[in-house]
Order: structure tokens, then C-alpha cells, then sequence
């Protein structure tokens, strides 16, 4: 193996080596961030459309509390982020202790834990909901519950699991010698070397869940009862573009950004995996 | 364990094997499913119309990956080579978007395409008079779209090889007397082969079974294997065949995963190579 | 018929809709009678007034399309659902399904108020297991102000002239879609004949070269911002645009329209079907009825509550006027059975058409 090593640092380039790369740069942040830019700032524009800039409001945040529907949804994707996610951190976290203790790295079953990041989710969204009609299960939140720890388990294994490695499992043991029960154990050595991943792998699950569309679309029942903000904001998109759905937008963007950066400083490089 | 697994199993596992057992059965004339075994399913994906579908999906899924892949591979490359301390923070901001809503990104482009949007305003602006151009519902706007989505995860797939290239071998390339380019085109790319592999197939896979994009972006006028297994299952109720497309999505889901395999491992291979270019 | 609130009215019934939503946020899930319509398709207070009227309390769910409440439907063996409105030939394959509860017509007296001729529609002659709650005409739906020769046949929208190109849309439902092609080439719009079909989705896809989108949700925006000058409309759609924009206009091609009905159905599951009934009966209720035309600017089969809409109303929309025996010489689409399977292939073809 090669030593870990960085790559030539800008400074040491050529000047005009790194002016290239500092356009690219810009470049591709100006890409990534001026669509989004500008939906948050027309959720401020009085006159709501991208046509004119007409002032400062905040009227269509306050027309989004008036908004029933948009309560509502916004109070299932809690709902059903928040039981989600807590499931799925514990039997994710309880699954990825199981496989790293025992060392049981069979093809089959990291296949089982990557499956559900990689099917393509309209291909999951048609399975559950052939499954869940054909067993005659009323389809609401709980289905749509159901479904997301599965991905969600996946992902919270998988952070944990990193965190994991590193983990020198002779700890317990000595702990087993001295005759703590294996729960004390759990609560005393593994889970405080583990704890930041599982709550970045929480906060991961959480803003999956409050962002997922597809799946949710499918394993939903009749109505408003189990309609999510993702199943609003699509209805919303295609049955003609009001104001508030960029103030809306914005808000819903506050809050997975947020949660993201706090399970970044918790566990670095959780992003990527 | 078991809890994990069983939920996995019950949740995942089974309902796959129902879509795939669904899709060797009859439609009914008014949906639902008669239990005759058949395989015209199967034989309907290889009917030209289909056929044609999911080879023009496969055109814009490569389209959408080869761009995404060259402005990624750029963005990560640029990242890499920014000063050390800057590196985490300019990642962090560039995997940034990908975190918020799908469907909020994909709107965005609605609000920037559309004739009297953004890009049309500003034309404006620069004393542009004519007609506003057609931007939104054309598969420039559907490829616009997915590779917006998708870019972040091809930044952050190809900046870690990136970050973890050995500058002595570049160094040593050039001190041979090889040009900027060789060294890039013999050294550096083959090294990271498996993060641009990684990464075109997350774009892809990912591109290939979208319907989201298609249906807001293209407006109906792109059907693309997403739209096509949404339309069996929600519109022409036919579940069968709608369960056999997606059996033949999983199908080139492995292949593309395969073939990501077989690049990465004969890259290391290249790798080897690369540095005994460098080294020799 | 796809149906939508118009943004200025959207507003308003946001404001009203708060003001019950807390009374109903909580019992939403412990609702008696549950209704699915299209959105904006009924008064925004119906179930509240229905609850004042019978003591009866119910949750109005909201399906964007016929297909997709077929999906629900068909999934769930109609459970979970009292009365959903569709489209008149989906009703039909409900019924050939056995989803469908016969309409007791002694617990519907208001039945009285349809004009005869909606009481033997072809679909469903004699009410049997469907209720007519709109009816009226797919034609075509311009800005006025900006075309430079008013439309007047299925050509103008299927091969459009320059100035039109790319600022057309067309429906993107199927039947309706094909509809456009089968009356421009003369056929009935329930041709199922292979070589004629034929023509009709080479019509169509020629038609796709000059077509901004397929559209059936956001039509009427598009026009009104000038993003399209020429689509496919329901009459009652292109109300919205007409109330919004006076330029904009409804025409009826020359080679005709097809007469669509949006119906009520009572599902067979349903474990309130006296209720349901009543819902029924409250909707046909003359003032009821007769608040939906004037509010969702589409039709209604209700002799009573047609006669009281004012005239201001109707010389605002001139297809409101529309004589009921011009409306039901056109030909209703009708369940085509088997050959549903063709025309979804064929309107793959026409969407996957480079």
C-alpha cells in the first residue's frame, strides 16, 4: 500500500494551474448552489414569481401556517421519520454489533445490508405495495414506517459499522473477566465508543426519511392521513407552482441541512458512505 | 441480529421474490392478476417499443453519468488539490445539496427553465429580444436535472482516491520527462478508476430507474423505464408486466455492478502498473 | 376530468380550511365517510355542511387522476373508501369488477333533479351503479390575444401553424390523448380497429414534434402565463383560464368532442353505504349542485340547479350555456375491455416517440 498521502497542495501549483482550479471551483458551486439560491430567495419575493422581484415578505411563510394540508403532512413525515428512525438506529446499531463481534462477513449478508441503498426505489415502492395488497394490509403511516427502517436499518448498520472497525473487541472480554454481565458491558464500554456514530447514523435515517418520496408514495393509503410533505410538495409541484412552495422548500431545506451538518460533526466522513 | 434480519427479510427479501413471481403471471382484463403461468411478460420487455424505451433511457442515464462524471471528477480533483486545511469544508459544502429534498432540487430547475423563468429573465437582461428559448420539457432539461441530483455523490466518490494519490508519483512521472497529460492520462487516472467507477454507477443506476425527473422535467414527453414500471403499476394497472420491467431493471442494476467490479479490479491492476511507470 | 383550484380561490379556501382544520385535524382518522375526489371538485365546506345536515362527519381524501385511485382501488379491493368520483368509463370497469354497490335510488331522492337525459347515459342506463355529478366537453382552449386565426378543428392542434409550435400541450391521459386523434381522423372515440388506430398514433406522434408537454394538471397556468397558446382542454378547465384571463377562449372543434361524465360511485367495501347514499343525495341537492357549477365552472346534469345559475355567470362562460341536446349528441368513452391493453401501448409508442 501506498502511505496516505495528499495530493500537491494548491499553493505549490503553478499560478496559473490554480487559477484553473479555482474556476473550476466556482464554477461548479455557482451550479450546485444558484438553483437553490434562488428558490430561497423568491420565498421572500412579495410577488412570489421569478418574473420580478417586487419586496421583502414573509407572507408566504405566514400563508404556510395557515396551511392545513401542509401541517398535516409535515406532522406525518415527523411522525414517520421520527418511529422510523428509531427503530431502524436500534436494530441497525444491534445488527452491525452482531456482525462486527462475530466477524461474520458472509457475501450473502452484506449483500442483504447494501440491497436496500442500492435497488433503485421505484423497483422497492412496487414490491411493498404488491406485498402489502396481496396480504390485504391497509395501507397508512404504519406502512410507510415499515417500509423506511429498511433502508434506513441499512444505513444506520453501515455508519456504525465503520465505527466499528476500529473497535478492539479484547475490551469486553476483559470486561466479561471481571465479571460485568455482558448488558453492562454493552452500556459501560461498547456503546460510549460507538455512541456518536449511532446518533449520526440517527440523524442520517432521520433526514432520509423526511426526504423520501417514492417509496412513500407507494406504501401510502387513502388520504390525507398518510400523506407526507414529499407526497404534498409533488402534488404541489404538478398541479400548478404556488408561491408558498419555495417558502416551503426553503424551510424543508433548513431542516435537512441542519441535521446533516450536526451527524457531520458528530461523525466525520458519515456523508460519504 | 435476528430482529434486523427477520425485518430485512420480511420487508425486502419477499417482497422482491413476490415481484418476481408476479411477473410470470396473466393480467386481468381490468388489472389485477389471473394465476396462469406465462412468460410473455418477459417477452413483452424485449418488444421493440419497450426495447426502444430502455435503450433511450440508457442514452440519457450514460448522457446524464459521462457529464456528471467529467464536471465530478473536476470538482473532486479541484478539491483535492485545494489547501489541506480547506478540504473538508469545500467537500462538505459540495455533497451539501444532495442532502435536501429530491423534489425541491428538481423544482428549482422548473423555476430556472420555464419560458418566463430565470434564464429567460436574465437573457433579457443582457438585450436578448426574441422568442424565450424552449429550455424546460426537453431531455436537455431531463439530463440538466439528473445530473444536478447526482453530481454531489460523483464529487465525493472520485475525491477520495483523489485525496489519497501519492504526489511523488506525479512528480516522478514529470521527472521522467513525461508531459502534464501523460502523467495525468498513465498515472493519475488509472489510479482512480474504482472512485469514477463508483460513481458512474451510483449516476446511472440511479438515472436508469428515475421517474421523478422525466415526469417534472420532460413534461410526459420522455418515457423513460421509470415512468414505464409507474405506469404499469399506477396507470394501465398492469402488474405483471410492470413487475417484469423491474425485474429487468434489477437485471441491469447487477450488470452495471459487475462491470464496476471488473473496472476496479483491473484497475488495480493498472495501478500496479501506474506505479512502476512512475517509479521504473 | 382532472380538476384543480385556481390560485385565487386556492387562498381563499386555504383561510376557510383553516378554520376547521383544527375540528378536523384530530378526528381525521376516526372519519365516518371517507370521499375521494379530484382536488377543488367540490365546495371546500361540503363535508361540513353535509355534518350539519345529517350529523354525518367524513374526510374528502384527494386523488390527482382516474388512474390513480383505479390503482387504490383495485389494490385494496375498493376497502377504506365510501364514494369516489371518476370518470364515467372508469366507473364502468369498476362496476365489471364488482366493486361498485347498486345505487339504491329509494335512498337517493334527488335523483329527481337530473335531467332525463343523464339518466340514461350509455355507461350506465338507468343509474344502475353510477351517479352523474359533471359533464361536458374536451375541445380547445387559446389565448384569443395571441393566435393569429381562432382554432376551430382537431388540425389547428395537431399540426399547428408556426407560430404555434411549442406552445401546444395536449392531455395525458390516455383516452383522452387518443380522443383528440380518433375525432380529428373522423372515428369514434372508442375506435378500436387495429389499421385505423394505426393512423391515429401516426397522427399523434407527428403531433408530438410541435407539442410543449403532455399536460392534464397545469394547462391552464401555461396559458395564462403565455408559456402555451393552444391546448387540449376539459370546458370546465379552461373556466379557470377564462376567469383568470377574459382572453381566453373554449371552442369546440368542427369534427366534435367527446361527452365526458364525471360520476359518484359507492363502493361495494364500504361500511357506511347509508351514509354514502346521503352523501350522494346531499350532493344533488339543487343549491348544492347548483354552488358546484358556479364555483368549479363545470356543467352539472341538475336541471334545478342549472336554472338558478345567474346570467352574468353564463355570459361569462359561454359553455355553461350549452343546451343539454347538443351536449349528449356527442359519444361518451366507453370501457373498451381488452382493448384498453392496445390503447396503452399505443400511447407508449406515442411517449416514447423520439
Amino acid at each position: 500500500m501506498l502511505p496516505k498521502r495528499e495530493a500537491t497542495p494548491m499553493a505549490e501549483r503553478s499560478p496559473a494551474t490554480r487559477r484553473t482550479l479555482w474556476l473550476v471551483l466556482s464554477l461548479v458551486f455557482a451550479f450546485l448552489y444558484i438553483p437553490i439560491a434562488v428558490l430561497v430567495a423568491l420565498s421572500f419575493n412579495e410577488g412570489g414569481l421569478p418574473t420580478a422581484w417586487s419586496g421583502f415578505s414573509l407572507k408566504w411563510y405566514a400563508s404556510l401556517t395557515g396551511n392545513s394540508e401542509i401541517l398535516s403532512a409535515a406532522l406525518n413525515t415527523l411522525i414517520v421519520a421520527l418511529v422510523s428512525t428509531a427503530i431502524a438506529t436500534l436494530l441497525g446499531t444491534l445488527l452491525a454489533i452482531g456482525i462486527e463481534m462475530r466477524r461474520q462477513y458472509g457475501k450473502g449478508l452484506e449483500a442483504l445490508i447494501f440491497a436496500p441503498m442500492i435497488i433503485p426505489d421505484i423497483v422497492l415502492a412496487i414490491a411493498l405495495l404488491s406485498f402489502f395488497s396481496m396480504l390485504n394490509i391497509t395501507m397508512g403511516l404504519h406502512t410507510i414506517i415499515l417500509a423506511h427502517v429498511v433502508f434506513n436499518l441499512a444505513f444506520v448498520c453501515s455508519v456504525v459499522r465503520a465505527r466499528l472497525k476500529s473497535f478492539d473487541w479484547s475490551i469486553t472480554e476483559a470486561s466479561a473477566d471481571l465479571g460485568a454481565s455482558a448488558l453492562t458491558t454493552f452500556r459501560r464500554v461498547t456503546l460510549p465508543v460507538i455512541l456518536p456514530a449511532v446518533v449520526a447514523g440517527a440523524l442520517l435515517a432521520f433526514t432520509l426519511s423526511v426526504d423520501e418520496f417514492i417509496i412513500a408514495f407507494f406504501a401510502a393509503g387513502a388520504g390525507r392521513a398518510s400523506t407526507t410533505l414529499p407526497m404534498q410538495i409533488y402534488a404541489m409541484i404538478r398541479f400548478g407552482i404556488t408561491p408558498e412552495i419555495n417558502a416551503l422548500a426553503s424551510i424543508v431545506m433548513a431542516v435537512s441541512i441542519t441535521a446533516l451538518t450536526l451527524s457531520q460533526r458528530l461523525n466525520r466522513g458519515v456523508i460519504g458512505q | 441480529m435476528a430482529p434486523a434480519l427477520a425485518w430485512l427479510t420480511a420487508l425486502m427479501v419477499v417482497p422482491c421474490a413476490l415481484v418476481l413471481a408476479l411477473a410470470f403471471f396473466r393480467r386481468g382484463t381490468y388489472g389485477g392478476i389471473e394465476y396462469t403461468f406465462t412468460l410473455e411478460n418477459f417477452g413483452l420487455v424485449f418488444d421493440p417499443l419497450y426495447a426502444g424505451i430502455f435503450l433511450n433511457s440508457a442514452r440519457i442515464a450514460g448522457t446524464a453519468t459521462l457529464i456528471a462524471v467529467v464536471i465530478g471528477y473536476a470538482a473532486a480533483y479541484a478539491i483535492a488539490a485545494a489547501p489541506r486545511r480547506l478540504q473538508p469544508v469545500l467537500l462538505f459544502f459540495a455533497v451539501l445539496p444532495f442532502w435536501s429534498n429530491y423534489l425541491i432540487r428538481t423544482y428549482a430547475w422548473i423555476v430556472l427553465l420555464n419560458r418566463e423563468g430565470l434564464v429567460t429573465q436574465l437573457l433579457r437582461w443582457f438585450g436578448y429580444t426574441g422568442e424565450p428559448p424552449s429550455m424546460l420539457y426537453t431531455e436537455g432539461a431531463v439530463i440538466a436535472g439528473l445530473v444536478y441530483n447526482y453530481l454531489p455523490f460523483v464529487i465525493l466518490a472520485c475525491y477520495a482516491p483523489l485525496s489519497r494519490l501519492n504526489p511523488e508519483l506525479a512528480e516522478a512521472s514529470r521527472d521522467l520527462g513525461a508531459s502534464a497529460l501523460t502523467t495525468f492520462r498513465r498515472v493519475i487516472l488509472p489510479l482512480t478508476v474504482p472512485g469514477i467507477a463508483a460513481g458512474a454507477v451510483f449516476v446511472f443506476v440511479l438515472s436508469i430507474g428515475n421517474f421523478v425527473t422525466p415526469a417534472l422535467l420532460g413534461g410526459g414527453r420522455f418515457q423513460m423505464i421509470g415512468n414505464l414500471v409507474y405506469d404499469q403499476f399506477l396507470t394501465a394497472n398492469d402488474w405483471p408486466f410492470g413487475a417484469a420491467l423491474a425485474m429487468a431493471l434489477i437485471v441491469i442494476m447487477l450488470l452495471v455492478l459487475m462491470a464496476q467490479a471488473i473496472a476496479a479490479d483491473r484497475a488495480s491492476g493498472h495501478a500496479a502498473e501506474a506505479r512502476s511507470n512512475a517509479d521504473g | 376530468m382532472t380538476a384543480t383550484t385556481p390560485r385565487h380561490r386556492s387562498l381563499k379556501i386555504s383561510s376557510i380550511a383553516l378554520g376547521f382544520a383544527l375540528t378536523l385535524s384530530a378526528p381525521a382518522f376516526a372519519a365516518d365517510l371517507v370521499i375521494s375526489n379530484w382536488d377543488g371538485y367540490m365546495a371546500p365546506d361540503a363535508m361540513a355542511a353535509f355534518k350539519t345536515a345529517t350529523g354525518v362527519s367524513g374526510e374528502v381524501v384527494v386523488h390527482a387522476t382516474n388512474e390513480e385511485i383505479m390503482g387504490k382501488l383495485v389494490a385494496s379491493g375498493g376497502k377504506g373508501y365510501d364514494v369516489v368520483f371518476v370518470s364515467s368509463p372508469f366507473a364502468e370497469v369498476l362496476n365489471k369488477l364488482g366493486l361498485t354497490e347498486p345505487i339504491d335510488h329509494a335512498k337517493v331522492p334527488n335523483l329527481a333533479n337530473l335531467y332525463p337525459e343523464a339518466t340514461k347515459l350509455p355507461h350506465d342506463v338507468g343509474n344502475a351503479f353510477s351517479v352523474p355529478y359533471t359533464w361536458g366537453t374536451t375541445g380547445l382552449c387559446y389565448r384569443s390575444d395571441l393566435v393569429k386565426v381562432a382554432p376551430t378543428s382537431w388540425s389547428d392542434l395537431l399540426a399547428p401553424s408556426d407560430d404555434l409550435k411549442g406552445k401546444t400541450t395536449m392531455l395525458a391521459t390516455d383516452r383522452w390523448l387518443l380522443a383528440a386523434g380518433q375525432l380529428d381522423k373522423g372515428y369514434s372515440v372508442n375506435e378500436t380497429d387495429p389499421a385505423k388506430m394505426a393512423e391515429v398514433k401516426d397522427l399523434l406522434i407527428s403531433a408530438k414534434k410541435t407539442l410543449l408537454a403532455y399536460d392534464d394538471t397545469t394547462f391552464y397556468s401555461k396559458l395564462v402565463s403565455g408559456e402555451a397558446l393552444l391546448v387540449q382542454a376539459w370546458d370546465g378547465w379552461c373556466n379557470y383560464g377564462i376567469a383568470e384571463k377574459p382572453e381566453i377562449k373554449y371552442v369546440i372543434p368542427k369534427e366534435g368532442s367527446d361527452l365526458w361524465v364525471d360520476t359518484m360511485v359507492v363502493m361495494k367495501a364500504s361500511e357506511h353505504k347509508d351514509a354514502a347514499f346521503q352523501f350522494i343525495n346531499f350532493m344533488l341537492d339543487a343549491k348544492n349542485h347548483a354552488w358546484a357549477a358556479q364555483n368549479i365552472d363545470y356543467k352539472v346534469p341538475n336541471k334545478p340547479a342549472m336554472e338558478s345559475l345567474p346570467a352574468d355567470f353564463l355570459a361569462k362562460f359561454p359553455n355553461m350555456a350549452m343546451p343539454v341536446a347538443d351536449l349528449v349528441k356527442f359519444e361518451q368513452l366507453r370501457d373498451v375491455g381488452d382493448a384498453q391493453r392496445d390503447y396503452s401501448k399505443i400511447v407508449s409508442e406515442i411517449k416514447a416517440a423520439q
